[in-house]
């Protein structure tokens, strides 16, 4: 090209290659941990195809109808995930109704009212309550809560009884009040599954209301709006990614959680839309009850129950995590 | 109320035109001498009229709760005392600012009143089941023999003075030693192999341990049931609930130190790289080390979820009052399966054990948590003061070492390449070892 009149040598270099041959500790390096990836990767999708190979047996055998079947009896060869799902996700959305409301509060407390030493401390107490194991936060439900929280049951099951869901009724109908009725319920469960789900969202939330742009929340007090007025129009609208993604995370905890919910419900295999009466089920509570005596079916069969869960909840993550991710590049814009 | 604000208007107008009058029309400059500076007001803190509205709303609820639940309802019970007493706050409250102010400032006020108490509600529960359950196991943890022995010898109607939770304390010191000895290196590696290495394999690496947090821990405890336990294994074992406890805190571990070295800035790196060193070598001495204090933090409050979850060892440990050593063969409890192993009991004493060992526990996770808050909370590449001191010296020892270097070198190898010897002074094992001792080596 030009270069060879600008120096007047008609002599041109080889093309040398611009690519850094590797020395041999660096493709070790690449290997070993090229290979560190493709294990891990190799142990989860060991874990998904060993599921869902197993659970194959029994979808196979159930067919669609695995979905709808209330009753559990691997054994007849009847069985299903109807009532166990609704269970599962009644506790969800009780646990919801007491969580978000929470975290909301407590996220907007501490990035918006609180400052200083004292935000740092609340936010590691958020942390620490993540920390605490599930199983204490079922020992507090089984031994405290359950006593306290029926007097309330009753009392809502009292004035409330025109919604149906708030109805406590015996099979043939009459209105139940005595205690025994409302131990054990899924609305005991799922407000200590809400108590244990609200850290998981309350750190999300914050972190997306902590991003809302200072120069519009600066603008919105210099035309005089107040602490609330700044939060309605800045922050809130701001952190609605991270309100929503951090509600979905919390409902796919909500929805595994197992132990909590093993310890405090009383197992039935009946669709219950009574949240308040004695009785309910969970996918997660029906695997730790019934893998000790499975026969090879039945194990498929719980196998089957578990990817059905395990489906679900990766939908919600993912979806969750897209939309607080989008939230958050909307944040550099 | 708003006779109020119409006279304080006209009293403020007053004012300003009295003053209008009586300042001099020529204009100078204040100096900051002359002019009487007001006493120093505090701008922050609430004034006393909006204490006095808290004070007097919370007296004003309590006292009308108290005679509507004593003398004019048939209401009962302490729940429905604390939520008509709030109700009844939130009403006198927004009264009593209403008396001052306008719509909005109400507003904003009983807003700020639902956060504050949204967050005391929280945090009191956090507090209440933390506290419950210390109080509960007051019964069984001053017991010496609770930390020492085993369950083996005592049955539930033993007194508390026999039997402990030793067995489960090995348990889960040996569950966790193995699920961490499998997560660090892996998790580890496999973080630095998605944010050093990269490429379309690493994101797909990514999506599914992503997608892998999203397992339930009671599903990551079956699959090793069915995998490894009924296939390989044919009992239940240590080991298979150290595997367990791997698959659920693996994709945590990965995902936090991911997070972790995704924050090392990317002069850092480039600096290394310009001065010619390998990739591995600026993994190893450039990335690995400003991310260290982040690492630690992912591993431990990985460690703390998994200490912590019941299920996954609940299908896979197997129950035992005996102490096992042996991961191999054999059931091993660990403590979060033993609390729920004992609360199964309705013996008052196991219960009270149950507690004793949730105690232990729990105690156990808030020191790791604890730990963690103490290594981590700085983000990468800021010192603590002692490591900077040490950091200082290092760089102080190397500058004297380099100095005499190039005073000896002259004698030993005459004129012949001068600048050589001081060029070659650093060795490759001296070479900075940590970002941080460049900058700093002019100021020593």
């Amino acid at each position: 090209m030009a270069r060879p009149e600008r120096h007047g040598v008609a002599v041109i270099d080889e093309r040398r290659s611009l690519a850094a041959r590797p020395s041999r500790a660096d493709s070790i390096f690449k290997t070993v941990t090229f290979s560190a990836g493709a294990v891990t990767v190799g142990i989860m999708l060991c874990v998904g195809l060993f599921l869902s190979l197993r659970a194959g047996d029994a979808l196979s055998v159930a067919g669609p109808s695995f979905l709808f079947e209330q009753q559990w009896s691997p054994e007849t060869r009847v069985f299903g995930i109807g009532a166990i799902l609704l269970g599962t996700f009644t506790i969800a959305i009780i646990a919801m109704a007491v969580a978000v409301p929470l975290a909301l509060g407590t996220a907007l407390l501490i990035s918006e009212v609180v400052g200083g030493k004292l935000r740092g401390f609340l936010v590691s107490l958020v942390d620490l309550m993540a920390a605490v194991p599930s199983v204490v936060y079922g020992l507090w439900g089984l031994f405290f809560l359950q006593a306290n929280v029926i007097p309330v049951s009753q009392w809502i099951s009292t004035y409330f009884a025109w919604i149906p869901v708030f109805r406590v009724s015996s099979a043939s109908g009459d209105v139940l009040t005595e205690a025994s009725a409302f131990t054990s319920s899924a609305f005991i469960a799922g407000i200590v599954v809400g108590l244990m789900v609200v850290p998981t969202q309350t750190s999300i939330m914050r972190e997306a209301f902590s991003q809302a742009p200072v120069g519009e929340r600066e603008a919105a007090l210099a035309l005089g709006s107040t602490r609330w007025g700044m939060i309605q129009t800045v922050v809130l609208p701001f952190g609605r990614g991270g309100i929503i993604g951090g509600t979905m995370l919390g409902l796919g905890r909500a929805l595994g959680e197992t132990i909590a919910v093993y310890m405090i419900i009383s197992p039935i295999f009946t669709i219950n839309w009574e949240v308040l009466k004695t009785g309910t089920n969970s996918v997660s509570a029906l695997i730790a009850l019934r893998y000790g005596e499975a026969s090879d079916f039945a194990l498929s069969a719980l196998m089957a129950a578990g990817l059905v869960l395990f489906i679900i909840t990766l939908i919600v993550n993912f979806t969750a995590s897209s939309i607080v991710a989008r939230s958050r590049s909307g944040a550099e814009s | 109320m708003t006779i109020l604000d119409e006279s304080r208007r006209a009293d403020a107008s007053d004012v300003a035109l009295f003053e209008a009058d009586a300042v001099a029309p020529r204009t100078h400059t204040p100096s900051p001498d002359d002019t009487p500076a007001g006493e120093r007001r505090t701008l922050r803190r609430a004034t006393l009229d909006e204490r006095f509205n808290v004070v007097g709303a919370i007296a004003a609820a309590s006292a009308l709760t108290a005679l509507l639940f004593g003398w004019f309802t048939p209401l009962t019970g302490a729940i429905g005392w604390v939520v008509v007493a709030f109700v009844l706050f939130i009403g006198f409250y927004s009264l009593l600012v209403a008396l001052r102010s306008d719509g909005q400032e109400v507003r904003d006020r009983i807003m700020t009143v639902l956060l504050v108490s949204s967050g005391i509600v929280l945090f009191s529960a956090l507090v209440f089941v933390v506290a419950y359950t210390i109080i509960r196991a007051a019964d069984a943890l001053p017991h010496l023999n609770f930390f020492t022995e085993t369950m083996e010898l005592a049955g539930p109607l033993d007194p508390l003075t026999m039997g402990g939770v030793l067995h489960a304390i090995v348990g889960t010191v040996i569950q966790i030693s193995i699920a961490l000895a499998i997560t660090i290196p892996l998790g580890i590696t496999t973080a630095v192999f998605l944010n050093e290495i990269g490429g379309r394999f690493a994101r797909f690496v990514r999506t599914i341990s992503d997608a892998m947090t999203a397992l339930p821990s009671i599903v990551a405890g079956l699959f090793v049931y069915a995998a490894i336990i009924q296939l390989i294994t044919h009992q239940r074992s240590g080991f298979a609930a150290a595997m367990a406890i791997t698959v659920m805190m693996l994709p945590i571990v990965i995902r936090a130190s991911d997070v972790v070295l995704r924050l090392v800035p990317g002069n850092l790196r480039e600096a290394s790289y310009a001065l010619g060193t390998t990739r591995w070598r600026t993994v190893w001495h450039v990335v690995l080390p400003t991310a260290r204090s982040g690492l630690v933090t992912a591993v431990i409050l990985g460690t703390a979820r998994g200490i912590g979850e019941t299920s996954p060892v609940l299908l896979t440990s197997g129950v035992t009052a005996v102490m096992n050593w042996n991961p191999f063969s054999g059931p091993m409890i660990s403590l979060p399966l033993q609390v729920f192993d004992f609360v199964k009991s309705p013996e008052p004493n196991m219960i009270a054990r149950g507690f004793g060992t949730a105690a232990v526990l729990l105690l156990l996770v808030v020191g790791l948590f604890a730990v963690a808050r103490i290594i981590g909370g700085r983000g990468p590449g800021q010192l603590s003061d002692g490591q900077r001191r040490r950091v200082a010296a290092a760089s102080r020892d190397d500058a004297i070492r380099m100095a005499t270097a190039a005073s000896a070198a002259p004698v030993g190898r005459h004129a012949a390449i001068t600048a050589e010897p001081a060029a070659a002074a650093p060795t490759p094992h001296s070479s900075p070892a940590d970002p941080e001792k460049l900058p700093k080596e002019p100021s020593q």
